[in-house]
């Protein structure tokens, strides 16, 4: 096989970090080659010089023999290079077809290219109508617009930047069966992931990134998940363990739990029922956007419910709001890191004054103690190793995996009856995310009921009890974590979205 | 090419340096506006910013200026700052002045001649009240009905501003006064007068209130719950939310005590330097006190020194108006560009200028 695309020696640097410090490798036609790397080792840098978004300080590149070098992303296009964004970029009031049109230089008229996604979906198998409203489809029916975006300009290397976070295990499937299919027609696909058994099926080559540095390249499918783990982070891991009590009496009891979305294209929440027991962790799976936030408002008090729909210890808690609910013990840990779980521009003191006012006594007769919360947070620092100069800094100063040991080890020292964490490790490197799932693990050992909901299969099958998964703001019936098969948890995920307009399409 | 990057944290440096710099911008580029228009730039400069202060024969009349005119900017200034923190705006602060001038000078005259201890406080309590009134239509129409307070705020200055002319033309018109608009002079009723306390100080009881209320936001802001939920809801709605911060009794909270300094501002002045309800009672101290807030970087201390400044730019103004012939306009040009240096500056907090080739990163 002869290289299609060459990297050579490139490099690039932003104030203070080496983004890409001399990455070199190849691609081949028909080539799956994946990127792997945690957070921050330059996977994202790499593909974004490639796909002419950011310039390179120093290197070359070469596409079919030729020298390439994109100067933006509408040449790299024309190059025949496409990318599918982790984060899409698509129109919810928009339907499939205008949404594509938009990002094309010379749309055709909109008949025909309805009639090109139409042909290009089943081709691919990638079922989709060209008429919906974009507001109205699945994440992984959003995927599918963008990919099929990409396909639409027949593409000679597909970059593919973390394609399966937003996907159920069926729908990885599908797309699986769509790329082996691109590449037998010789498309190299670039497929970017942490995701290690993911890369093990479906990838011929791997590069892997460390610190802006290519640290090794292999063939996935010859060595085990945990080597290539090893060589991302480049030291070995401890996976998280507890030591396993049975669970005790009930503590958080949510029933016939409804919450109206209050826009157009959010989730309502139907009829929600769960029991979490003291010293137990609930995981709740589902694809991003299926009423995740909305859960964790409801239970945290930012949108308070009907009173008897959550209780605690069987006390009606629903009307209750979040400070009132943290008296009790109840406590939470929103995804959104910044703007949510903590204001940016405060310093860690006054994030910590943020939610642990009441249970740390920070404030008396309304009067702050900052002492008391610098000595807090300062606790917090130490006890989950959060890197900082000190509690003073910014939040917004932190990487995001310091950012979120601080945010769960606010709540964890607490000492909560009940902590809600959404997406407790996202964007965490893996350590510190390890340093989490401990944190966690310890916590409910403590006796804490406690709910991760996470878009993490493996995180939730690793620390789970039992078993949840939100599908349209609807919750399956929560099952034991031991022994659920990849295919169940996909059934209980909702399967794969929009099939059926497969059939329609014809 | 210049290119901003965003600093980690906000400098400590420059928060403090800009308000300097823009000063030093604004007389360079001031002094070439004067220089364009025929005046000495050096000798105008001095007589914005020294001569109120220092000229013996001027400072004996400017000097007392100084503190009654920047006494109702910085007290209403404080009050809008609380709101502008929390990102509730309220515009409307020159209409609760008004309501609170009239309020209160309308126990006054209710009273008229009655002498007794209890009538200036009285006449505090309902100037504080008829402003914080006033703004509470704002606040319950947000709350209720999510109308916008920054428009609902600045109409009402409208119609306050016609209240106030139908009072002094009517209701509240001296009866004493031989038909002219204007109610009776309350600098001549002693039980209702608001004097100056020091002689030739230009010091009132609005300039007392203005302090206390300088030290009152600073104890808020930086030792209270509730000057942390109004920084952490300007901040960061949802992480407020998520803190447990009711947004609709901030709301009220915000524009009732802007309302109520407001209405304080109004009564000091209506029961002191300005001594009657006229029909041109109000002078804009409402608007400007919105940029005294920004000026002073929505901070206690710096709206206490933002106020003396802005103060000191009308007075000074005047002076170089009178004393050099500018015209009206190029004072007001002159006020512009400050504001434009210190908002135009205040990027170099949160962003530091770095020179090279742009990129998209």
């Amino acid at each position: 096989m002869t290289a299609l695309l060459t990297v050579e020696g490139l490099t690039k640097a932003y104030p203070g970090v080496v983004a890409n410090d001399h990455v070199s490798f190849e691609i081949a036609e028909g080539e799956v080659h994946a990127l792997l790397g945690e957070n921050g080792a330059g996977k994202s840098t790499l593909v974004k010089m490639i796909y002419g978004l950011v310039q390179p300080d120093s290197g070359r590149m070469t596409l079919r023999a030729a020298p390439y070098a994109p100067p933006e992303p509408s040449a790299a296009r024309r190059a025949g290079v496409a990318m599918v964004f982790q984060h899409f970029s698509l129109f919810d009031a928009l339907s499939v077809a205008e949404n594509i049109a938009l990002g094309m230089e010379t749309p055709p008229p909109m008949r025909r290219l309805a009639g090109q996604i139409r042909e290009v979906s089943e081709t691919y198998g990638l079922p989709l109508n060209p008429d919906r409203l974009v507001g109205d489809l699945s994440a992984g029916e959003r995927q599918r617009v963008e990919i099929i975006r990409c396909l639409l300009q027949d593409p000679r290397v597909l970059i593919m930047d973390e394609p399966t976070s937003v996907l159920t295990p069926q729908e990885v499937d599908i797309l699986f069966a769509t790329l082996r299919k691109l590449a037998a027609e010789g498309t190299a696909i670039l497929y970017i992931s942490h995701k290690l058994e993911e890369i093990r099926t479906l990838c011929d080559r791997a590069t892997v990134l460390r610190l802006g540095r290519v640290v090794e390249s292999c063939n996935p499918r010859e060595k085990t998940a945990a080597e290539l783990a090893e060589m991302m982070v480049g030291a070995k891991l401890a996976t998280p363990s507890r030591a396993g009590s049975a669970p005790g009496a009930p503590v958080l009891e949510v029933s016939g739990l409804s919450l109206p979305s209050p826009n157009p294209f959010g989730t309502s929440l139907r009829d929600i029922s769960f029991t979490v027991r003291a010293g137990e962790i609930l995981g709740i799976g589902g694809v991003a956007g299926n009423g995740q936030d909305e859960l964790l408002d409801a239970i945290s008090g930012e949108a308070p419910v009907a009173p008897d729909t959550v209780r605690l210890h069987g006390q009606a808690i629903g009307a209750l709001g979040p400070s009132l609910r943290r008296r009790i013990a109840v406590l939470a840990a929103p995804e959104e890191r910044l703007g949510h779980a903590a204001a940016p521009d405060m310093s860690l003191t006054e994030n910590a004054m943020l939610t642990a006012a009441i249970r740390q006594g920070l404030a008396t007769r309304g009067f702050l103690k900052w002492p008391a919360a610098r000595a807090f947070a300062e606790k917090v620092i130490d006890t989950f190793d959060v890197r900082t100069p000190g509690p003073g800094n910014a939040a917004r100063s932190l990487s995001g995996g310091n950012l979120q040991k601080f945010v769960i080890g606010r709540e964890v020292l607490q000492r909560p009856e009940v902590l809600v964490v959404n997406q407790p490790t996202w964007g965490v490197d893996a350590s510190a995310a390890a340093a989490i799932r401990q944190s966690l693990l310890d916590l409910a050992e403590a006796g804490t009921a406690v709910v991760v909901i996470s878009q993490d299969l493996d995180e939730l099958m690793e620390i789970s009890d039992r078993f949840a998964a939100l599908n349209e703001g609807r919750l399956s019936a929560p099952r034991p974590a031991k022994g659920l098969s990849l295919e169940e948890i996909g059934l209980m995920m909702g399967g794969a979205h929009g099939m059926e307009v497969a059939h329609v399409a014809e | 090419m210049i290119r901003l990057e965003k600093r980690p944290s906000p400098s400590r440096v420059w928060t403090a340096a800009t308000p300097v710099l823009a000063v030093a911008l604004t007389m360079v580029a001031g002094g070439v506006l004067f220089a364009m228009l025929g005046k000495d730039p050096v000798a105008a400069i001095r007589i914005i910013f020294w001569d109120p202060l220092f000229n013996e024969q001027f400072a004996s009349y400017s000097r007392p200026q100084l503190l009654v005119k920047a006494g109702p900017l910085i007290l209403i200034a404080i009050g809008l700052s609380l709101g502008f923190r929390a990102g509730i705006w309220n515009i409307g602060a020159e209409g609760q002045y008004i309501i609170g001038a009239l309020s209160g000078a309308g126990v006054a005259l209710a009273l008229y001649p009655l002498e007794a201890w209890f009538v200036f406080p009285l006449m505090v309590i309902a100037g504080g009240l008829g402003g914080w009134a006033w703004a509470m239509i704002p606040a319950i129409l947000k709350t209720r009905f999510r109308t916008n307070e920054i428009l609902v705020s600045l109409l009402l200055v409208y119609v306050a501003e016609q209240i106030l002319a139908a009072m002094a033309l009517g209701l509240m018109r001296n009866p004493e006064g031989g038909g002219f608009p204007g109610s009776r002079n309350l600098q001549q009723y002693p039980a209702a007068a608001n004097t100056e306390l020091i002689a030739n100080s230009g010091m009132h009881w609005g300039v007392v209130a203005a302090f206390v209320a300088v030290i009152a936001a600073y104890v808020l802001l930086n030792r209270h719950m509730l000057g942390f939920q109004i920084r952490l809801t300007g901040q960061s709605p949802r992480a407020a939310r998520f803190a447990g911060v009711n947004p609709n009794g901030l709301v009220l909270f915000c524009l009732g005590a802007s309302g109520a300094l407001a209405g304080l501002a109004g009564l000091f002045e209506v029961s002191g330097p300005a001594g009657q309800v006229s029909i041109d009672f109000n002078q804009g101290y409402g608007f400007t006190a919105i940029i005294v807030a920004f000026l002073g970087r929505l901070n206690p201390v710096g709206i206490l020194l933002a106020g003396l400044l802005m103060a000191l730019t009308y007075i000074g103004g005047e002076l170089a108006q009178f004393m050099l012939n500018l015209p009206a306009a190029a004072i007001q040009a002159f006020q512009g560009m400050l504001l434009f240096f210190l908002l135009g500056l205040d990027v170099l907090t949160n962003y530091r200028l770095r020179w090279g080739k742009r990129e998209i990163a």
